[in-house]
């Protein structure tokens, strides 16, 4: 397989839909750290995922060396992508299945718009799918007179209650068993008034709206947790049931799928089948998984179509350095280890990627000067936590970084003025880049004090530093540097434990 | 430039500095030789968890425990090509209960909906994770026997079990449909509380037999 | 053996007691110690913050100033600027264009240790009391640090020396994998979430009962620490260096302010 390229690379079309923020990353967590009711769902619910996560993955001796294959093949299939594109669509297609290609998000809209239209139905089932809520489907085909019913438990719940998801995994994540009752008991129809907010009894609710609609619909539209090259297979990932609901009673199956989801061949799901359900769910397999090629005869839908999408995902592929993130097989284990994630919550990333693999992949979809995506690249401690929990080795941090770079550089001469950071940086460097610039610096530190008050300590700094004195002193400096000790008063101590060299 | 061309062509330029990806190492476990009885109380051990009941019976035993598992069910379905001597429990005989779901002699959404079990058999299991998988063979049936009834009595040939998916993949067919089934339906979306039965069968019997 | 210190810019300018800490253990080992003039900072701040450009002059010269000094193995008492030598200095060079830089970076780095690495991994030290004479007898608690933890792999190896240090006692911290939320700049631009993950921090150094939360980056000390004395803690921090160099002859005192060392002259 080659990809021979002659020529000057083309500039890199970003994507639409809903991938770009409205608002800046720190304005929208400032507001929802103030939702105390979220975070302490957030806290109980990351938490105890992560627990779950830890436990099974301890349980296979081979862990590490099933992510260093999940991340080997997401890279080989990334190089060799327009290749194992033909050869999926060759398979799909000798099965009886149809082929449809979208550039971004309006024309993928459009193709799923019109195959419902071709069925004459004017609603449709859903598996929960982020492809799907990246391009705003369910919303464009409300303003075409489709209804969409999301049949996913938290899709549902989020759907119902006119509310945003915020965890890939547990769209509702931020909601409790109270505020989901209640979100029932006003919205669902011919719900039981006398619901209690226990689980069991919530998911029973959902079972009995839904069924009726599986029942009898025409047409399903879904997503795809992988796509196998060498036979044409699509696999849907899931553990309610509804997934299969949808993939086996319809006539009609469209899925949607960005073009990296693609997998060699069957082998491989031997690796991604260990690396998904565990890292998402903390489960040894979630309780369904359904595979299709094609057309079966006389077994599920007979009308099958596949929608590849594009929207970004070769604008990321050609960053090199950030191409990575087009690996993520969508687990969520990055958010449920991640510390700012667990305190803001999906919301504040306001794109239908949060947490870190959000942080990079918004804005490598988008384009670093879309909006506010430039934002995000910086919601990180850049702690780490996610690199280890990732399946497939994302280097997160590293990516991060680099776009912090691309924002950064992407801003250069663009400002009249240049910023306090700007300015700060620049100072820095003078003084970082000589052991005499520093040493200079460190004379003048000990005015520091002046700043300080009698206990020694620093409580309001100004400009950028601001947000530092919010909630911690600061030190004030030593009189001397240790550069300036070790010129004029360092004398080497007589060794008293002394080792061989 | 029709779209495929276009997202070809998009791909291309972005691989232009043509990055060469390290081999795929597969050092992970691939085989394994874990004696049959311990695959038995490994599988069960994951069935047991994910809230699935199990037997484990010798092959003669098999009708008379199909029988007890299908006792409180008004009505079962069965794929045609179930082995006929499954059925041979006198408990099951002739009590109008049993619909036969046949190519050409299929049952309606409506039909299964109103069926209180459905008995299959199942092509392959995995121990580790206590995986099922169904792949539409006639001893299995097509996908919406297996999915809409609320109860479901899956036979598991201890033939058929294996410790690790790598050692399960190569006895799938991926050309066929197939449905890979760890407990019954569950759902863990409010506050992480795990609730077995949603849409899918709310419950599942898994009958592991011996010399099959 | 001849090590080389890097004292890093913040131990250098603002905590110089951790500094001539780790001169001091190596020193009572018998080692000599080398201060290459030259070094200012291992950079990552600048390229923590997307400062590419102005990152390069601050690595190039911390490249160039490891060079000029002739040394078995370098040394830091900071697990970030450590893993900002081995890992963050040869992508900037690559990202830079500078290969050269970059095969020059990964020298450097190869011979650059984090204290406890040093100490466990090339001198063998296990025992701080027994070798090093280590006497430290208060209750303390141990943050390990992001990048020690996930970038350098340390371990429990600044923990287990800190347990082997005479008179000590060392109580868990609770979540104490968990980020303090300095991050660098992070810590201004996402001050609202920084606050809210070192809030998390203070509360369970203080649910310890511990006089002090030592660690090994001076940088998340400094942080803690800040929250600490903000929240009116009795509790304070202090380096693992520090508590290793501390003995019965030479205590360090851990009273009166905050950050307090055996600092000044």
């Amino acid at each position: 397989m080659s990809n021979v390229f002659m020529g000057m690379p083309t500039l890199p079309v970003f994507g639409m839909g809903n991938l770009h923020i409205e608002e800046p990353f720190p304005a929208a967590a400032h507001r929802e750290l103030g939702n105390t009711q979220m975070r302490a769902n957030l806290r109980h619910a990351t938490h105890t995922i992560r627990d779950k996560r830890l436990k099974v993955v301890a349980e296979l001796p081979d862990w590490e060396e099933l992510r260093d294959a999940g991340s080997a093949t997401k890279n080989h299939v990334m190089a060799n992508l327009p290749a194992l594109l033909e050869e999926f669509e060759k398979n799909f297609t000798a099965r009886g299945g149809t082929i449809h290609w979208a550039r971004d998000a309006h024309e993928a809209n459009k193709i799923v718009a019109d195959l419902i239209r071709e069925q004459g139905t004017t609603e449709v089932v859903k598996v929960k799918s982020m492809a799907t809520q990246e391009i705003g489907l369910n919303e464009y085909l409300e303003e075409r007179g489709i209804s969409a019913f999301e049949t996913d438990l938290a899709e549902l719940i989020v759907q119902l209650g006119h509310d945003k998801p915020s965890h890939i995994l547990v769209p509702a994540i931020h909601k409790n068993r109270t505020e989901v009752r209640d979100i029932f008991l006003k919205e669902m129809p011919n719900v039981d008034p006398d619901l209690t907010d226990e689980p069991r009894k919530l998911a029973m609710a959902a079972r009995a709206h839904l069924r009726r609609k599986f029942l009898s619909a025409k047409v399903a539209v879904s997503g795809a947790n992988f796509a196998l090259a060498d036979s044409g297979t699509l696999a849907v990932v899931e553990s309610e049931g509804n997934g299969r609901m949808c993939l086996t009673l319809p006539e009609t199956l469209i899925t949607v799928m960005g073009i990296e989801k693609l997998l060699p061949g069957k082998e491989d799901l031997e690796v991604f089948m260990q690396l998904l359900p565990r890292s998402s769910t903390g489960e040894r397999m979630n309780p369904y998984t359904s595979l299709w090629t094609g057309v079966t005869e006389g077994d599920g839908p007979q009308n099958v179509h596949l929608i590849l999408l594009d929207n970004g995902r070769t604008a990321a592929l050609a960053d090199k350095y950030g191409r990575t993130a087009l690996n993520c097989i969508r687990c969520s284990a990055c958010m449920n280890v991640c510390p700012v994630y667990e305190r803001t919550g999906g919301h504040a990333y306001g794109s239908t990627y949060p947490g870190p693999i959000g942080a990079i992949l918004s804005p490598l979809l988008t384009g670093i000067k879309s909006e506010e995506n430039s934002s995000l690249p910086y919601a990180s401690s850049l702690c780490g936590a996610c690199y280890d929990a990732c399946p497939v080795k994302i280097n997160i941090p590293e990516i991060l970084v680099h776009l912090r770079g691309e924002d950064v550089d992407s801003k250069r001469g663009a400002k009249k003025l240049p910023s306090q950071m700007d300015l700060m940086m620049k100072g820095a460097s003078w003084a970082f880049s000589s052991g005499k610039h520093l040493a200079l610096l460190e004379k003048g530190l000990p005015l520091g004090k002046l700043a300080a008050g009698r206990d020694k300590k620093i409580k309001a700094l100004p400009g950028i530093a601001a947000g530092w004195t919010q909630s911690r002193d600061m030190l004030a400096p030593p009189t001397q540097s240790f550069r300036d000790w070790w010129k004029k008063d360092h004398t080497p101590v007589a060794p008293t434990h002394k080792q061989e060299n | 430039m029709s779209a495929k061309e276009e997202i070809l062509a998009r791909i291309t330029s972005a691989l232009h500095d043509a990055p060469v990806p390290a081999p795929i190492p597969r050092e992970y476990r691939k085989g394994s030789d874990m004696p049959r009885a311990e695959l038995i109380e490994l599988l069960v051990d994951r069935l047991e968890d994910y809230k699935a009941h199990v037997d484990v019976v010798e092959q003669e035993e098999l009708p008379a425990t199909i029988a007890e598992r299908l006792r409180d069910a008004a009505s079962y379905v069965v794929p045609h090509g179930i082995d006929e001597a499954w059925l041979a429990d006198a408990a099951l005989a002739n009590d109008g209960r049993r619909r036969i779901d046949a190519p050409g002699a299929v049952l309606s959404v409506t039909d299964l909906d109103e069926t209180g079990a459905v008995l299959t058999s199942s092509a392959v299991s995995i121990a580790e994770s206590g995986t099922i998988v169904l792949d539409g063979t006639p001893s299995q049936g097509r996908r919406a026997i297996s999915l809409v009834p609320d109860h479901h009595v899956c036979v598991v040939p201890v033939s058929s079990i294996v410790r690790l998916l790598p050692e399960a993949l190569p006895r799938m067919d991926i050309s066929r449909p197939l449905t890979w089934i760890s407990g019954p339906s569950a759902t863990s979306d409010i506050e992480l509380e795990r609730v077995e039965g949603v849409h899918g069968p709310r419950r599942l019997d898994v009958i592991i037999v011996k010399g099959l | 053996m001849k090590i080389a210190l890097f004292a890093t810019c913040i131990v250098d300018a603002m905590y110089p007691q951790t500094a001539r800490a780790t001169v001091k253990i190596l020193e009572r080992l018998g080692h000599e110690v080398v201060f290459p003039s030259g070094q200012a900072c291992c950079g990552q701040m600048h390229i923590n913050s997307g400062y590419m450009d102005e990152a390069l002059p601050v690595v190039t010269n911390h490249v160039e100033a490891f060079e000029a000094e002739a040394y078995d193995v370098a040394v830091a008492p900071s697990g970030s600027c450590v893993a900002s030598v081995k890992h963050q200095h040869p992508v900037l060079a690559e990202r830079c264009g500078d290969s050269a830089l970059k095969a020059r970076a990964e020298a450097v780095g190869a011979k650059t240790f984090e204290l406890s690495q040093l100490l466990v991994d090339v001198l063998g030290v296990t025992d701080a009391a027994e070798q090093l004479g280590s006497h430290f007898p208060h209750k303390i608690t141990y943050h390990p640090s992001c990048h020690g933890m996930r970038s350098l792999r340390l371990g429990d190896r600044q923990l287990d020396l800190l347990k082997s240090v005479g008179g000590i006692e060392v109580a868990d911290l609770p979540e104490a994998d968990q980020c303090c939320g300095f991050g660098g700049t992070f810590s201004m631009k996402n001050a609202d979430v920084s606050s809210a993950m070192l809030e998390d921090k203070t509360n369970n150094v203080k649910s310890t009962g511990a006089s002090l939360c030592s660690g090994g980056d001076a940088s998340c000390l400094m942080h803690i620490g800040g929250g600490l004395s903000r929240t009116k803690s009795a509790a304070t921090t202090l380096h693992f260096a520090e508590i290793l160099a501390s003995t019965l002859d030479e205590p360090v005192s851990v009273t009166g302010q905050v950050f307090v060392g055996k600092g000044g002259k």
